[in-house]
């Protein structure tokens, strides 16, 4: 699960300095030094879901042998950054939260236990798109998915109405809409530029058939300015250049405020939205409501997703299957889904959750369907290879799009800049890219 | 008469060398010379291991990178080898490297300037006579230097965004000016800086102002004789006497400038592309060995500035020291 939120710059930038302040806050990695499976064993475990200790809390009681001490961490980019670091020194948590774009970054630094051994019965119980994300597309296991994202479209019900706007289906109609919407009312838009955030333009590539990342054999494919991201990048730069879309930088202060006083009449997010306009815009409660992403062509259902993710035993570990036991625990068992969904608000990637019937509405969107729209959505976003430097595309992604002109060309650019640095990244260490 | 001084000089400096080398003759111990080394041994070990052993592990990293087999998914798909100096040559050919230096000289050549001119400013007024409430503006002024620089940055950066901007709606009201973006290409330097003078005002204020509290009275008040006014005094007596202590905040500042980090990286989570993720040496050391994972090139690049530090302190010192010495003569 993405939870955006702490990225927003205060936080984010605390999360930083702690980050520079040492690495060493880590250190209470497995004191003991016995790894008998039959002695009791405290493990760490790192995540930014909220309210994770309630979670942890109620697993600890039943299990005195298996400890587990929570750490809440920043968001999965600051965790990341992190536990790259950590890990260089050994010290990694035992369990961590992940975001799926991030594992094969973990992964190809050997960072993560392979945990097939212990969790590979719950396979059936997650969608294959999911479980394809947590084994690599290999026989082994890094993880178990927690939550889902698929994008979503939220939208104001009260300022559609004002306008006489109608939920868009297609790219099109979304296009002429926040053209009009602006022209009708130039203090509303429709929503803000996409290209702030990698996480969300890569999903809506994701979404227009883009695979950023492949693999054939032993070597990459990066397909980053693919046809297919073009015709996303030139769309909103198109909008933008209009000047149809707001285009200020996302999560921050100011953003919000966008949100909370009616500026933004929509919203392209992720299922876990609901989570975050609570409380960046809890004023509007009620006002929203959910719909499927805009598609590309009328009649499809299509969608991409922005963030999610699973729950992995880091390579540190000396307690691997207690760690695995936890994170089944967590991840698949009816308790444990069911504590992430009511105190983290996640939207749950078990299957069985998925339909459980103790899923709580929504009390801040007037959507009774949510999650019969959101399991429909989970079904039908496009599959997803993430690639080794992820985080350094993510990163350069923000100063690539920040740094260009707001046009169709300067979307068109910064997309082939940042092809070009992460090919450039990936051939620094040695990776075999085909085709370029 | 010179060469009988002379004489005279070097005589009695033998006889008393003399009678201090005899005295501890007395009592001689079997080794006279393992205390001045017990003395200094707790610097020289904390010298070696907080400082050349990090060193000297920070150059062997730089020698060193990650190289990859296939897909890097195995267990083994990922193993450190010798980089030879790749690294170095990397980093003096990143073009983005050397603008980061630049910019962080940039910021420099407005921060230092500024901020030294008001802290001396500031020095004098609270150390001249006659001045009300010193008590209060020399806390008032100081207090700025004990916010964490990160904290300073996010409450400024919160000032600079457009929605928030209490300096944007305050021109708009006065003066109808409006939608001043102060990330833009240019003023994002201003903008940056300026969180720099806030904060480092302050305690260069200090350090000046106690230089001036420790200087005798009695050249004041000769110059008091003579007719000079506070402000001669000020400008022709304290601030030379002071020189030492700004020069020393002067290489201080320099330093700082180079490695400049928590001020733009506050601006970077906000600034939508003002403030890149490079925009200064530490920020570019930084993204390349936590964001992209390569601590060698971060190696590389650290050692790089290091260097770069050292040369730009020494140019300072021997730029001021100049200047003191050209200011001594034309008196």
């Amino acid at each position: 699960m993405k939870f955006p939120r702490p990225a927003k710059g205060a936080v984010c930038a605390l999360a930083a300095t702690a980050l520079v302040a040492g690495c060493s806050s880590s250190g209470s990695t497995n004191t003991g030094s016995s790894s008998n499976s039959n002695s009791k064993v405290t493990l760490t475990f790192w995540s930014w879901v909220p309210n994770m200790d309630k979670v942890v809390a109620v697993w600890n009681q039943s299990h005195p042998d298996i400890q587990i001490k929570f750490t809440e961490a920043a968001g999965g980019d600051a965790e990341l950054a992190k536990l790259l670091t950590a890990g260089k020194a050994g010290d990694m948590p035992d369990i961590a939260q992940i975001e799926y774009q991030s594992l094969p970054t973990m992964v190809t630094n050997n960072y993560l236990a392979d945990i097939s051994s212990y969790d590979s019965n719950l396979k059936s119980d997650f969608p294959s798109g999911l479980w394809n994300q947590v084994t690599l597309g290999q026989s082994q296991l890094y993880g178990v998915p927690q939550d889902a994202a698929p994008l979503a479209f939220f939208y104001r019900t009260d300022v559609f109405k004002k306008y006489n706007l109608a939920v868009p289906t297609t790219w099109a109609q979304y296009a002429s809409e926040a053209v009009q919407l602006h022209k009708d009312d130039p203090s509303i838009y429709m929503g803000d530029t996409v290209t702030t955030d990698a996480g969300l333009f890569s999903g809506l590539s994701q979404q227009a058939g883009a695979q950023w990342w492949s693999t054939s054999g032993t070597s990459w494919s990066v397909g980053i300015n693919s046809t297919a991201s073009q015709k996303v990048a030139s769309y909103w730069g198109n909008l933008v250049q209009e000047g149809a879309l707001d285009s200020q930088t996302a999560w921050t202060a100011s953003w919000d405020k966008s949100f909370s006083s009616g500026e933004y009449a929509s919203w392209i997010s992720a299922v876990w939205a609901p989570g975050d306009l609570a409380s960046q815009a809890a004023n509007t409660s009620g006002d929203w409501a959910m719909a499927e992403l805009p598609q590309w062509a009328a009649g499809d259902d299509v969608d991409g997703a922005w963030g999610g993710s699973a729950t992995s035993v880091t390579s540190d570990s000396k307690h691997a299957q207690q760690a695995a036991e936890f994170i089944a625990w967590l991840n698949q068992s009816s308790q444990g889904t069911d504590l992430l969904v009511k105190d983290g608000s996640i939207y749950p990637a078990s299957l069985s959750a998925e339909s459980s019937s103790s899923l709580p509405a929504s009390s801040f969107m007037n959507q009774s369907d949510f999650y019969t729209l959101a399991k429909q959505f989970s079904a039908s976003t496009a599959a997803a290879t993430w690639g080794p430097d992820v985080n350094v595309a993510y990163s350069d992604f923000g100063d690539d799009f920040a740094s260009t002109v707001k046009t169709e060309a300067g979307y068109l650019s910064a997309l082939d800049k940042l092809q070009n640095s992460v090919i450039a990244d990936m051939k620094s260490a040695n990776f075999t890219i085909s085709g370029s | 008469m010179s060469t009988v001084t002379s004489l005279y000089d070097e005589q009695s400096a033998a006889s008393v060398s003399r009678t201090r080398r005899a005295r501890p003759g007395k009592r001689h111990s079997p080794e006279p010379r393992r205390s001045p080394y017990l003395f200094v041994a707790p610097a020289v070990v904390l010298f070696v291991a907080v400082f050349l052993v990090p060193l000297g592990y920070t150059v062997y990293l730089s020698t060193q990178k990650t190289q990859v087999m296939g897909l890097g998914l195995g267990a083994n798909a990922r193993k450190q080898v010798s980089a030879g100096f790749s690294n170095y040559t990397t980093v003096l050919h990143d073009g983005e490297f050397w603008q980061s230096v630049l910019r962080a000289l940039l910021y420099g050549c407005i921060l230092i300037p500024v901020m030294l001119g008001l802290a001396v400013l500031f020095a004098l007024i609270l150390d001249a006579q006659r001045v009300r409430f010193q008590r209060f503006g020399r806390i008032a002024i100081f207090l700025p230097y004990a916010v964490p620089t990160l904290i300073g940055s996010i409450i400024w950066g919160m000032m600079y965004l457009p929605a928030f901007s209490p300096i944007n709606s305050t021109l708009n009201e006065l003066f109808g000016i409006s939608g001043i973006n102060f990330f833009g290409q240019h003023i994002v330097f201003l903008s940056v800086a300026n969180i720099g003078v806030w904060g480092g005002t302050g305690f260069n204020m200090m350090v000046l102002y106690t230089a001036l509290r420790s200087l005798p009275q009695e050249a004041y008040e000769a110059a008091r004789l003579d007719g000079a006014n506070e402000r001669q005094i000020s400008l022709r007596i304290k601030l030379p006497m002071i020189r030492p202590a700004v020069i020393m905040t002067a290489i201080f500042s320099t330093i700082a400038t180079l490695q400049v980090f928590n001020e733009p990286y506050a601006m970077h989570q906000i600034s939508y592309g003002g403030v890149s993720s490079t925009w200064t040496p530490l920020m570019t050391i930084y993204r390349d060995t936590y964001t992209a994972n390569d601590v060698y090139l971060g190696s590389a690049e650290s050692i790089v500035i290091a260097l770069l530090m050292f040369v730009l302190s020494v140019a300072v010192l021997r730029l001021t020291n100049r200047q003191i010495f050209g200011g001594e003569a034309k008196s």
